[in-house]
C-alpha cells in the first residue's frame, strides 16, 4: 500500500477533515494468510513480517509489518491515512495522537504489532463521509485554533480524549491536560476556546 | 532500530518462563536478550535511539490475570496491579481521597497521552533521561560500562546532586516513585525462583561503581503489583513539583510529603525528593529533624538543610540545592495547612 492510491484530486485538508474517509476503504489486505500446506516448523526470525489486524475508523485492516513499525508509520505509510502527523517521533510533541479503544495515545511510541485487535480512531474517522464535521473539528475552525495546522490533527484527537476523560472543566484544567500537545505557532488561547465550545456541544449531544 | 522478535504471553508464569533463557539470571534486565514491554513509552523511545536493543519483546498486555489491571483498596492498603495505567490511577477518586500524594505524583507526570499508555510498574522502572545516556555517541558508564561519563564535565544542569558517584550523576526523573518510597510501598515481584516482596526503597540501586545496575530485579522477574500501606500520614500528603515550564516537564526539584500531625507538632513525617537524586530519594534526615517538633518556617528550613547536607553539585546544577530546599519547605508548609 502506498499513499499514491489516494486520489490526487483530494486536498490534504479535505482529506484530514474526514469528509472523504471512504478513501480509507481502499483494498487493504497486504498479506496472504492462506499459506501453502504447513511446512516443517521454522523458528520465527526477527526480520519476518508479523500479520496484524486492527480496526481503523471502523474499517478492518490487515497488515504484514516489520515488528519495528510504529502504529504511526502503519497508519501513514501502510493504511494511507496521513492525517496523523509525525512530529518528533519520540513522544514529546503530541502530533501523532490517536484514540486506541477510545483513549488518546501517542502512535509514535506504540509498536503497530502491539495493537492487534484494537480499535483505532484517527482524525479521518471523526466525521462521516459528506457529513458535518465533528464538533471538535468545527470548533477549531470557528476559533481559528491553528496557524500552520501541522499539530492540529493531534490537538483535535487529544482534545476529544481530554473532554471524554472529564478533564476539560476549566481553562486551567484544559491547559494542564492538553500540555502533551505542542503548537509552535502558539495558537494555545484559541485551542482552549475551541475545546470549551466543543465540550459544551458534546455534553449537550 | 535493531530487529526484534515479538511475543504475547498470556500468563505471568508463561512470561517468566519465556524470559528465563540461559544466562538471564546473570544479565541486567536492561541488557537482556528478552525484555518485557507494557506501555512502551520509555522502551520504544530507547529502542529508536539505539540505547536499548532487545532481541525479543514480551508484550505483557495480554496477561490474563485480572489483578494486574485492578486497583484494590482495603482498610489498610492500596494495591495497584502492575498493568494499571498512570492515568487511571491518577483519576481514581478513592486513591485521591485516601492518599492525595499518590494521585498528585501521577497527575503531574508526563502528559495525558503518556499517562494513558504507561503502566505503573513500567513507570517506576523508567530509565534516566540524561542527555548523554540518550545519545549513543557519548561515553556513558550506565549505557556502556567503563566508557566514562560525559555529563561530569558536560552540560549538567538537569543532573543529580544527591546519590551521585564518580561514575554517574544521571537523575532518576520519575514522580510516582517519590510517593512510593515516602509511603513505604512494597513491590510484589514474580520470577523463575518464586515470588518475593521488595521494599520500594530497595528496588533501585545507587549508581556507585556500577551505574549499569539500575534495579534489584533479575531479567526473568516481573513486577505484578505495588502495595502502599495506609497510615496516619496518608491523608495529609501532597506532591509539589517545580519545573522549567508549568506542565509536561520533568522536575527540577520535587517533594513528596506526608505528615502525621498532633496540632502543630509533627508526630511523623515522610519525605522524598525528586529531580535531584540518582534514585528515588527518601530524606530520612529531614524526617528526623521534624519529628516531635512544631512545624513552622524555621523547622521546615532546618529539615531542608538536613535533606541537602550531603549534596554534591557540579558546574550547572548547583541551583538545585537552594531550589530543592525551597521546594521542600513549601511542600511541608502546604501539607501542614491541608484540611483533612
Amino acid at each position: 500500500m502506498s499513499n499514491s492510491t489516494i486520489p490526487n484530486s483530494l486536498s490534504r485538508r479535505t482529506f484530514m477533515t474526514g469528509s472523504v474517509s471512504a478513501a480509507a476503504a481502499m483494498p487493504l489486505a497486504t498479506t496472504s494468510t492462506q499459506a501453502a500446506p504447513p511446512e516443517p516448523a521454522k523458528a520465527a526470525a526477527p526480520r519476518d513480517l508479523s500479520t496484524i489486524s486492527m480496526r481503523i475508523n471502523k474499517q478492518a485492516y490487515t497488515f504484514a509489518l516489520d515488528n519495528r513499525t510504529s502504529l504511526l508509520d502503519a497508519l501513514r505509510d501502510h493504511a494511507g491515512l496521513t492525517g496523523t502527523k509525525k512530529g518528533c517521533d519520540h513522544g514529546q510533541c503530541g502530533a501523532c495522537t490517536v484514540l486506541v479503544d477510545g483513549k488518546r495515545v501517542l502512535s509514535c511510541l506504540s509498536f503497530a504489532v502491539m495493537n492487534q485487535g484494537r480499535d483505532i480512531t484517527t482524525v479521518e474517522g471523526l466525521a462521516p463521509v459528506g457529513g458535518d464535521l465533528h464538533p471538535m473539528q468545527q470548533a477549531f475552525v470557528d476559533h481559528d485554533a491553528f496557524q500552520c495546522g501541522y499539530c492540529t490533527p493531534g490537538q483535535i484527537m487529544s482534545a476529544i480524549g481530554c473532554v471524554n476523560e472529564g478533564h476539560a472543566g476549566s481553562d486551567d484544567e484544559i491547559r494542564e491536560y492538553m500540555s502533551g500537545n505542542l503548537c509552535r505557532c502558539a495558537a494555545y488561547p484559541n485551542i482552549v476556546a475551541a475545546i470549551i465550545q466543543a465540550r459544551d456541544e458534546i455534553r449537550r449531544a | 532500530m535493531h530487529p526484534f522478535l515479538y511475543e504475547r504471553p498470556t500468563s505471568v508464569s508463561a512470561a517468566i518462563a519465556t524470559a528465563a533463557e540461559p544466562g538471564a539470571r546473570h544479565v541486567q534486565p536492561t541488557q537482556a536478550n528478552t525484555q518485557f514491554i507494557a506501555g512502551g513509552t520509555n522502551l520504544a523511545d530507547y529502542m529508536k535511539l539505539g540505547v536499548a536493543q532487545p532481541e525479543r519483546l514480551l508484550d505483557l498486555n495480554n496477561l490474563a490475570e485480572p489483578a494486574l489491571r485492578q486497583i484494590r483498596i482495603s482498610d489498610d492498603t492500596i494495591r495497584f496491579g502492575a498493568l494499571v495505567r498512570m492515568g487511571e490511577a491518577a483519576d481514581n477518586k478513592e486513591v485521591r481521597r485516601r492518599c492525595p500524594l499518590l494521585a498528585e505524583s501521577l497527575q503531574l507526570a508526563a502528559s495525558g497521552q503518556l499517562r494513558n499508555m504507561a503502566s505503573l510498574a513500567g513507570n517506576v522502572l523508567q530509565r534516566t533521561r540524561c542527555e548523554y545516556f540518550r545519545e549513543i555517541s557519548w561515553p556513558c558508564n550506565k549505557r556502556e560500562p567503563g566508557s566514562g561519563c560525559a555529563a561530569m564535565e558536560g552540560v549538567n544542569r538537569q543532573h543529580a546532586v544527591l546519590g551521585t558517584s564518580d561514575a554517574c550523576i544521571a537523575t532518576y526523573h520519575g514522580d510516582f516513585a517519590q510517593a512510593l518510597i515516602a509511603l513505604d510501598a512494597v513491590v510484589e515481584v514474580e520470577g523463575r525462583r518464586g515470588s518475593r516482596r521488595v521494599p520500594f526503597a530497595k528496588l533501585h540501586r545507587l549508581p556507585g561503581d556500577t551505574p549499569e545496575i539500575e534495579t534489584d530485579l533479575a531479567a526473568d522477574e516481573v513486577i505484578v503489583a505495588i502495595a502502599v500501606p495506609f497510615d496516619t500520614w496518608s491523608r495529609r500528603s501532597r506532591y509539589l513539583k517545580i519545573r522549567d515550564r508549568e506542565s509536561y516537564a520533568f522536575a527540577l526539584a520535587s517533594a513528596a510529603v506526608a505528615l502525621d500531625m498532633d496540632g502543630e507538632m509533627v508526630r511523623q513525617a515522610r519525605i522524598a525528593l525528586g529531580g535531584v537524586a540518582t534514585v528515588p530519594w527518601r530524606a530520612r534526615a529531614a524526617e528526623a529533624a521534624l519529628r516531635d517538633n512544631v512545624l513552622d518556617d524555621k523547622s521546615a528550613a532546618a529539615a531542608a538543610e538536613a535533606a541537602f547536607a550531603d549534596a554534591s553539585p557540579r558546574q550547572h546544577n548547583a541551583f538545585k540545592v537552594p531550589l530543592g530546599k525551597r521546594t521542600l519547605v513549601r511542600a511541608l508548609l502546604e501539607t501542614r495547612d491541608m484540611k483533612v
